[in-house]
């Protein structure tokens, strides 16, 4: 595989979201408004890069049986990172987000990553599959959220162009799971 | 680079200094943010303070005081000019809100009058219940200028005279509940001093 490949295959063919349905639980909960999931999607892809970066790097030096520990170790530290810089100098996003930026140590994806890619390959390749596969993150929960957004507030970024309400549903849970059915339709259609 | 074998000295050593190396980065990283948080979270209260209670120019946050109530704690903020109290703001709570926590600060004059009302922390439904931030709607605004002594501070199903935002009457009753929880405190705490 070459490396545009390795970068783009986190967009639509192995999308965390619309191909491997990995780490819905935040996908779901903070797409509200596109911003949100944006914010989510970039504090992730942060995290997958450094924890890919630090795993690949250090790959050698950990034995088989204490890799999962050690993996946890190294994303859990990354998240706190990020979880304390966010409450430094972005306290509304951090307020948006709240809950969901400690889960992203418990996202499916960013160990899978850990275990499935950065531990078997070099710095570079791991590199870029974190960046591609947490863009690719972040491209799922923006566009999901802008969804939502315009649907269930009509407003686009924050942005209003109707007077009023929206579809309130797309706001709430279920509508997340409407509209992300649909999406992974559309995705799986473009993957044909 | 070849695997390392799974011997306990290896797991050992291995884990040992993964540990160290992130507590030391994670200590690193708490000691240069612990100071902005700080101040991000006083900028807050400050912001919702000024923005409840009539203008004043002492430091409200540095004359507090508290009083424990209903499982927790609701902190009062007098605000002063020129040493004349001029309004109170009361950050209080109701754990009954659609989804957890509400807390608000809510601005009163010295005779209990409500001056205005923010929300500081919420967790309600986005589109229904999160109406009662002043950047979504208006909905607070109508809490001003009553005087809860005068005016029953329930929304209108209960047979108060607070309208509730629509499909969100849990939120709405949950925010009259600590409004009024932040005053029946102010004149009990007046009545005592």
């Amino acid at each position: 595989m070459n490396q545009l490949q390795n970068f783009t295959k986190g967009f639509i063919r192995e999308n965390p979201v619309f191909a491997l349905f990995l780490g819905l639980c935040p996908v779901l909960g903070v797409t509200t408004t596109a911003i949100n999931g944006m914010g989510m999607g970039l504090a992730t892809t942060f995290v997958l890069l450094m924890s890919n970066i630090v795993i690949s790097l250090v790959k050698g030096f950990i034995p088989a049986n204490v890799r999962i520990p050690s993996f946890i170790v190294i994303i859990a530290s990354f998240v706190t990172i990020v979880q304390l810089t966010m409450q430094a100098y972005l306290p509304s996003l951090f307020e948006a987000l709240g809950l969901f930026i400690p889960l992203i140590v418990v996202n499916c994806i960013v160990l899978g990553r850990a275990e499935a890619f950065a531990s078997k390959n070099n710095l570079i390749s791991s590199i870029i599959d974190g960046l591609g596969m947490g863009l690719g993150f972040t491209f799922a929960l923006t566009l999901l959220g802008a969804v939502r957004e315009i649907l269930g507030s009509g407003s686009f970024f924050g942005m209003k162009f109707i007077q009023g309400d929206g579809i309130l549903i797309f706001i709430l849970s279920p509508g997340a799971f409407i509209a992300l059915g649909y999406l992974i339709m559309l995705a799986r259609k473009v993957n044909k | 680079m070849a695997k390392r074998e799974s011997t306990i000295g290896n797991m050992i050593l291995a884990l040992t200094v993964i540990t160290f190396v992130a507590a030391s980065a994670l200590g690193a990283v708490y000691t240069i943010t612990s100071e902005p948080i700080q101040q991000a979270m006083l900028a807050k209260k400050n912001n919702a303070i000024k923005e409840v209670i009539p203008e004043f120019n002492n430091l409200p946050s540095e004359e507090s005081y508290k009083i424990a109530v209903d499982g927790d704690t609701l902190y009062f903020y007098p605000g002063k000019m020129d040493g004349e109290l001029v309004g109170t703001a009361v950050e209080t709570f109701t754990k009954s809100g659609f989804s957890g926590e509400i807390r608000i600060m809510v601005g009163l004059l010295p005779d209990g009058t409500i001056n205005d009302v923010t929300v500081l922390k919420h967790e309600e439904t986005p589109g229904l219940g999160d109406k009662m931030e002043k950047k979504k709607s208006d909905w607070s605004n109508q809490f001003r200028g009553k005087n809860p002594a005068e005016h029953n501070i329930a929304v209108t199903k209960d047979g108060g005279e607070i309208d509730a935002i629509t499909a969100s009457t849990i939120s709405s009753r949950a925010f009259c509940e600590a409004v009024s929880r932040a005053y029946l405190n102010y004149m009990n705490e007046k009545e005592n001093n």
